[in-house]
């Protein structure tokens, strides 16, 4: 957690706990991960009326945060989220409305975004490529002022759920983002195999889908500016909710150290794991610490926002994982059974490390940013 | 200046006037190579000195430190202000460790009213330079362990030793020198802290030369050095308080969280900064997307390192995260040159071992690879700082000690058989 919340933003975050305690405990978690959507949409529209996809928007659109800082306090939302790995399209929705908000215009889909009537999301991963939202190879044919799509694109969160769809797709002079209905003439949409056990992926497939030009996002000039700021989103919100994840994992375990005994002894007594809290202390703190300062960086469009949220992409999205994998070590035999919770974050922080650029990425994103 | 009304002028106006007087006064930096290790650096010590009374005399020394005691009662906010103006000036970096960041706040926090006035006022004038007369030769981690022997004698002490790893003591005036002076108390209880005149009768400095050519480090002997009775800080055999305060200043100050410093990175003495992006170009690697990677990787490290001081040190400030925090910053600071020592040797490939005869090149990667440890050895190894979050900050048991409420004379200090 940030440590430095305002009042009002301490105030938030105990009424997004409470909800989430009540509505959302891991038992839940376990009874969606049986069922085929993933996520209860009443339950998202009621999430919706607590503000979880208004935050971005202004106040004129039918938008508006708690604090002010709308960014900020959905990565409180996301932490939150994170520590009882939650399902539904926190991220997913708000990327793309990030988007649209960025890009001007379509203001009756954000109203409905808004209100939790729709759920929209990013249609940026094509099969068999990795992290490049500038160079998609699903294509937009002009035709008139409308366009015709086609191509596929994969890693869809939400696909299954998504009333919308954010394509980004090649035209002629570039890169150009679509709002498409799921319901369109030619869009199908395909289950995929998902590691989380709540938060589902599809493969969309775009065969002739005609898009009439008040779908078109931007224009081709703006659009890199608005690809960037929904990565910025998308990112500060995985990085908070990976952190939040890892910060219940740590302290379960600590916790576990405490009540377990071996050889007449707490596990917390021996050096040698001693030695390993203490590392996993410090990378969690540095995890908030990295998580924070990109969260603050996007909200105030500070120029390094952009390296800071690789920043945070390359070390919380290494460090998620290997902390809790010590945590499942420590934990003995019981940390790889099913029944155990652990696996619900890990499953989690794994997917959130691999989506929205690797660490890997995000590292030669850097040094491209640096101009090397 | 508002200074007649007693209010304290707010950070920007600071910042304005800082900015505007640096350029009127202060020489900008030169591009100018580090010393090579080993080199004589009585120049830069004179140098540092001299560029303290500058900042003295502008009015922009001792930010942090009260008024009372020769600084300008600020906050940490003005002193990060000016810190950030201050980049592309030389600056007294030499003096921010020990001196101002870890000896002067120890006095301020646990000296007489005598040792504030007189040695902070001094360091701050840029009279005087402090140094640490702590760990010894016979453990560094076991601090508490010290065997430095100071006894009554009328109103003097008088102190018999050696103490080791002081940083720059063959530059210094003073040094905070912690010595045992009741036997029968157990390690703790049984320590007082002295302020002790490092050019006097007694005193035996010797430089110590590290792998990689440094003689920064010195070792020092005590035979028979009289200190008078007012050198005590804080109270007779409650010396262990005083030692604490410097140990948490150490690791605010190693980890880059210190408000007392003036200026930012690491002073000319040091040859260990690394430019990695330079070292890419030079190498003509830019384009291998495994050393892009390798690249990226250590740069998030490092920023992660300046974001977790934020946090961290803001957390400690108020109230949020306990003293002992200040090790989570240590040992992440060991972690970031780790990594940036490592990554350094895999992007030089063979240039860190090999080159031109003379030529400042790859080749330093590969000797500072050779002193990689020495970043989680100094200033508490990254052992005891695993213990201190553990035991402190997570309250997990503390490790079982065989000193713990015995006298100290009873306790061995080695193989008995």
């Amino acid at each position: 957690m940030d440590l430095d919340l305002t009042a009002d933003q301490k105030l938030f975050r105990t009424t997004s706990k409470k909800f989430l305690d009540n509505e959302a405990p891991l038992t839940r978690v376990r009874e969606l991960a049986e069922d085929a959507a993933g996520f209860d949409r009443d339950w998202w529209s009621r999430g919706a009326e607590l503000g979880w996809a208004a935050m971005l928007v202004p106040e004129e659109l039918g938008g508006g945060s708690v604090s002010g800082q709308g960014l900020m306090d959905l990565a409180i939302v996301a932490e939150e989220m994170g520590r009882l790995v939650t399902p539904g399209p926190l991220l997913a929705t708000n990327a793309v409305i990030a988007g649209l908000v960025h890009a001007g215009g379509h203001e009756e889909t954000i109203e409905r975004l808004v209100s939790g009537e729709a759920v929209a999301s990013w249609a940026v991963y094509e099969p068999g490529a990795g992290w490049r939202p500038d160079r998609p190879a699903v294509t937009a044919r002009a035709k008139g002022d409308a366009y015709v799509l086609d191509g596929v694109k994969d890693r869809v969160e939400a696909a299954g759920q998504a009333d919308l769809f954010l394509v980004t797709a090649q035209t002629d002079s570039g890169p150009l983002q679509f709002l498409v209905d799921a319901t369109a003439d030619g869009v199908t949409v395909v289950p995929s195999a998902s590691l989380d056990l709540v938060r589902r992926f599809g493969e969309v497939r775009l065969e002739g889908v005609e898009i009439p030009a008040a779908a078109v996002v931007g224009s081709v000039e703006t659009t890199p500016a608005t690809i960037e700021r929904q990565l910025q989103v998308a990112v500060v919100l995985q990085c908070a909710e990976s952190t939040g994840a890892v910060d219940r994992v740590f302290e379960f375990t600590v916790q576990w150290a405490f009540d377990r005994y071996s050889f007449g002894r707490p596990l917390a007594s021996y050096q040698a794991l001693k030695h390993r809290f203490a590392d996993m202390k410090t990378w969690l703190e540095a995890c908030h610490a990295t998580s924070g300062a990109a969260a603050r960086a996007v909200q105030e469009g500070s120029p390094d926002a952009a390296e800071l949220i690789s920043v945070a992409k390359s070390y919380v999205g290494q460090r998620s994982v290997e902390i809790i994998q010590d945590c499942v070590q420590l934990h003995g035999g019981i940390g790889v059974t099913w029944e155990h919770d652990l696996h619900l974050y890990l499953r989690r922080v794994t997917v959130n490390r691999a989506l929205y650029g690797t660490p890997e990425e995000h590292r030669r994103r850097i040094a491209d940013i640096l101009e090397v | 200046m508002t200074d007649q009304l007693d209010e304290m002028e707010d950070v920007e106006s600071f910042r304005l006037r800082a900015r505007a007087w640096l350029k009127e006064n202060m020489p900008k930096l030169e591009d100018k190579p580090p010393l090579r290790i080993g080199e004589d650096d009585d120049v830069e010590w004179l140098r540092a000195r001299e560029l303290q009374k500058m900042l003295y005399a502008g009015g922009f020394a001792g930010i942090c430190f009260p008024k009372e005691y020769g600084g300008l009662g600020l906050t940490p906010a003005h002193q990060r202000a000016f810190n950030e103006e201050s980049e592309g000036y030389e600056m007294p970096l030499l003096l921010n460790i020990p001196t101002f960041s870890i000896c002067a706040p120890t006095i301020l926090d646990m000296g007489s009213e005598q040792q504030k006035r007189e040695r902070i006022s001094a360091a701050i004038r840029g009279d005087e330079v402090l140094v640490q007369f702590l760990s010894e030769p016979r453990g560094g981690s076991d601090l508490a362990g010290v065997i430095t022997r100071a006894t009554r004698d009328g109103d003097m002490w008088v102190i018999n030793g050696a103490k080791t790893w002081s940083t720059s003591a063959y530059a210094a005036d003073y040094g905070l020198l912690l010595a045992r002076t009741d036997w029968d108390a157990p390690k703790h209880r049984g320590l007082t802290m002295f302020l002790v005149k490092v050019n006097q009768p007694g005193v035996t400095l010797r430089r110590i030369k590290m792998v990689n050519g440094s003689t920064e480090f010195c070792e020092e002997f005590f035979d028979n050095v009289m200190v008078p009775a007012d050198a005590v800080v804080g109270e007779v055999n409650n010396g262990w308080a005083v030692a604490s305060r410097q140990l948490f200043y150490e690791r605010t100050a190693v980890g880059g969280g210190s408000p007392y410093v003036s200026g930012v990175g690491r002073p000319n003495l040091v040859t260990s900064n690394f430019d990695l992006v330079d070292l890419v170009r030079k190498t003509g690697t830019a384009e291998d997307p495994r050393v892009r990677e390798l690249l990226g990787e250590a740069v998030a490290h490092q920023r992660v390192q300046d974001q977790l001081i934020d946090r961290v040190t803001g957390g400690i400030t108020r109230g949020h995260l306990p003293d002992s925090a200040s090790s989570i910053i240590r040992l992440f600071h060991a972690e970031t040159d780790w990594k940036n020592a490592d990554v350094g040797l895999q992007i030089a490939g063979s240039a860190a071992v090999t080159g031109v005869v003379g030529e400042d090149g790859p080749l330093r990667y590969g000797e500072s690879y050779l002193t990689r440890q020495s970043t989680s050895l100094g200033g508490g190894s990254t052992e005891m700082a695993r213990n201190i979050i553990s035991e402190r900050v997570l309250g997990m048991p503390r490790e079982f000690a065989a000193d713990r409420d015995v006298p100290f004379s009873q306790v061995p200090q080695g193989r008995t058989s």
